[in-house]
């Protein structure tokens, strides 16, 4: 039971990691974000079962967590996009060489 | 007899270090103030002068065997070397002082005259008060490194006043030449310095002499090289072959600075140089032997240039060479006082005849300067027939030129005449061979000294006057300020010599009314009487005749006869010489090119050393500094900024970029975590 929903939180963290680095949108990259958390924290609450009940706690510090973080995320998207129109970070690459 | 202190001692050094500070801040803040550096200058030396002789005053009614060391502060505390910075009197530094101080207070005075119109007149005398300065702490000072300090100094100050008028190029390099050349026997002086430290373990002078005899074996390896280096420095210095070079060049400055330094004082401290450290020479009887080989050299070749010079200048230039070469045959033969005592004259009679020129160039060069004719006031070829314009300065340069010469009872006569007997008489032991051809060459100079001393006279003073006619008429004698210089030093240059004249010469019926007094030798035994206790010890008695038979009376008498003759037959030749200006003249044919172009020696020495030294310098520059040197470190720079180029790519600006970055990294860590 608890390596099934690990390996469910692996496979999710992996198509998180995989948008993060394959797509440009950003509010794709958000949505992506969050499922790499949503990956940990149902590895958190599948180990919790076995080890203990912290890893429920720290479940809600990370959700806590991520909506602080979408919310000032998705702040600057906006600002962004009223900024050049589009959310293609394609074009947003001027901290480079 | 009674206890001698030393009176007001530092500040006979101190002095003319004031005045340099007084000359110096008027060159800067007011250059045009004339009055200050004419007071100031001459005064400074003036009062330095006559301490110097409330000195020797006191010292002459004492008796004084060891020498007076006044130590102000420690100087150099490090380890086992211990340097005070210390004043040392004793009689040779004392009569050195006397020299130093008392004509250049004559030049200083006669330079208010002939520097009158120059721009840089409180620069001019700031330099000259600072050389005087330097030259005291070069005779007083009482170790080698302080002399050491005097050295360097006269040497800038050398440098500071040949390159005077530095806007013109010529005079500019002739400075830099005499620094450079000076610093070839600068490293002789402190590997000598180097080596006396290492095996006596100290460099005050009283110390040295007396741990010398015990410490190095005679004619052993160490004093030897000890010695020679030594005499490397007082080559440089005292313009002897082979650096002798800079010494006609350095004729650019202004010519009281030849007169005081390049002939009277600084020059000849090579000469005390040897004399001082007489203990050492004496105990290297090789080393003697090239002072002396050198000396003679010197003293001949010079005067063979001499004969050529068309440049008023450049002869009385090369007869410094040649006298300092007289010099270094007597301090060299072992005869110290004698050595001594023809610098003390030579100072006399050289710098009359240097002021007697710089006059003659006065009166040529106002002359030139009225009608605007762009001759050289310097050539003699352009003179002729002065003696009508300028009666004192004609007057005053024979006396020196007769002194120069040799002839009794001019101050020339009695000093000259000594260091040729000396080397006659030294003329003994392992070297005499060496010794009776160095007085065979020192008769021989002293012919042709005889020559080229007439000759210069002649063609300035005497025949037809080749200045021109509209010329001719600004020709006059110069002021009071600078004529009286000169006839002080040809009282000098007439009375000079009678401090020391020999037994022999005061025996004999007419030439014996001077009274006898061989003073100097007396008066400087305090400082000779160890060399000539070493030697004495180590070499058989001295010869009684010279090489070719007769004794000291007997030479002195025909080197009288053949100066006077010398000087006869040189008036007839140069005398019946037509003589065009310099513009007009044929360039010199034979071996008279030769001698006018002075052997040379400059193209040989460019072409042997100096091309080579810059040619390697260049190659040094472009392959080993500009290619191995920078070509490493600016490798290294060109090396980071690739690689800086190839790790800035990483950084895209693009998140996906950077996530996928982390990405392989946390795979690469839980691969290393796993297996």
């Amino acid at each position: 039971m608890v390596t099934n929903s690990l390996v469910l939180a692996a496979i999710l963290f992996s198509i998180g990691v995989l948008g993060v680095v394959v797509r440009r949108n950003a509010i794709i990259l958000f949505l992506c974000i969050e499922l790499m958390l949503n990956a940990v924290n149902l590895a958190f609450v599948a180990l919790s079962r076995a080890v203990g009940i912290e890893g429920q706690v720290f479940v809600f510090f990370v959700m806590a967590v991520a909506a602080a973080e979408a919310a000032v995320g998705l702040a600057i998207v906006i600002s962004i996009f009223r900024h050049s129109e589009t959310v293609d970070l394609k074009n947003f690459n001027l901290l480079r060489w | 007899m009674h206890h001698f202190e030393p009176f007001l001692l530092g500040a006979i050094v101190l002095l003319p270090l004031v005045g340099f500070a007084v000359n110096g801040l008027t060159a800067f803040l007011a250059p045009e103030r004339k009055t200050i550096p004419t007071v100031v200058g001459p005064a400074v030396l003036a009062l330095a002068f006559v301490i110097a002789l409330t000195n020797f005053v006191r010292m002459l009614g004492a008796e004084l065997h060891e020498p007076i060391v006044r130590s102000y502060w420690s100087w150099m505390p490090v380890g086992s070397l211990q340097i005070d910075a210390a004043l040392q009197l004793d009689q040779l530094s004392m009569l050195m002082t006397l020299i130093v101080t008392g004509v250049g207070t004559l030049i200083h005075i006669f330079s208010v005259g002939y520097m009158k119109a120059d721009p840089g007149y409180a620069r001019y005398f700031a330099y000259l008060n600072l050389f005087v300065f330097f030259m005291l702490v070069l005779v007083l000072g009482a170790s080698f490194p302080l002399m050491f300090v005097g050295w360097e100094g006269v040497g800038l100050c050398s440098y500071l006043l040949i390159g005077f008028w530095y806007k013109e190029r010529k005079n500019a390099d002739a400075g830099k030449k005499a620094f450079i050349v000076n610093r070839i026997g600068d490293f002789g002086f402190i590997v000598a310095m180097m080596l006396i430290f290492s095996n006596l373990g100290t460099l005050d002078y009283v110390e040295v002499f007396d741990a010398a005899p015990a410490a190095f074996a005679y004619g052993g390896g160490v004093i030897t090289a000890i010695t020679l280096f030594l005499f490397l420095g007082a080559t440089g210095k005292s313009a002897q072959i082979p650096l002798y070079v800079w010494l006609p060049d350095a004729m650019a400055g202004p010519t009281p600075v030849s007169a005081l330094i390049h002939a009277a004082t600084m020059v000849t401290a090579g000469v005390y140089m040897v004399a001082r450290a007489g203990v050492l020479f004496a105990l290297a009887p090789v080393s003697q032997v090239v002072v002396a080989g050198v000396g003679a050299l010197t003293a001949l070749f010079a005067a063979t240039i001499g004969l050529a010079q068309y440049d008023i200048k450049k002869v009385l230039a090369y007869s410094t060479v040649s006298q300092l070469g007289y010099m270094f045959i007597g301090v060299g033969v072992g005869a110290f006082a004698a050595g001594v005592f023809h610098l003390m004259t030579h100072a006399f009679f050289k710098a009359l005849l240097f002021l007697g020129s710089g006059a003659v160039i006065h009166a040529m060069h106002e002359a030139f300067h009225h009608t605007h004719k762009d001759w050289d006031p310097q050539d003699m070829r352009n003179m002729g027939g002065l003696r009508k314009y300028m009666p004192v300065t004609f007057w005053t340069m024979w006396i020196a030129t007769l002194a120069i010469a040799g002839v009794w009872p001019f101050a020339g006569f009695f000093s000259k005449d000594e260091i040729i007997w000396q080397a006659a008489a030294h003329a003994v032991g392992p070297f005499a061979g060496w010794y009776k051809a160095i007085w065979a060459i020192a008769l021989l100079a002293a012919v042709l000294t005889a020559f080229y001393m007439t000759r210069m006279m002649v063609m300035t003073f005497h025949g037809e006057n080749r200045t021109g006619a509209a010329e001719r008429e600004h020709l006059h004698e110069v002021p009071a300020v600078m004529w009286v210089p000169l006839a002080v030093l040809a009282v000098l240059s007439v009375v000079g010599g009678w401090v020391n004249v020999p037994h022999a010469i005061a025996d004999l019926p007419v030439l014996g009314w001077i009274p006898t007094s061989e003073w100097l030798h007396e008066w400087l035994h305090p400082i000779t009487e160890h060399a000539d206790e070493i030697m004495a010890a180590n070499l058989p008695a001295l010869a009684e005749a010279a090489p070719l038979g007769g004794g000291e009376a007997f030479w002195a008498i025909t080197s009288f006869a053949i100066a006077v003759a010398v000087i006869a037959i040189a008036f007839r030749i140069v005398g019946s010489r037509q003589y065009r200006p310099a513009v007009e003249s044929p360039e010199p044919v034979g071996l008279a090119r030769l001698l006018y172009n002075k052997w040379y020696i400059d193209e040989i020495y460019d072409a042997v050393v100096v091309r080579p030294v810059v040619n390697a310098s260049k190659a040094l520059w472009r392959f080993v500094d500009q290619g191995i040197i920078d070509g490493t470190v600016n490798g290294f720079g060109y090396a980071s900024r690739a690689l800086g180029w190839v790790g800035s790519r990483l950084q895209t600006g693009q998140l996906n970029t950077y996530a996928f970055a982390v990405a392989i990294g946390v795979l690469i860590l839980l691969g290393f975590v796993a297996f």
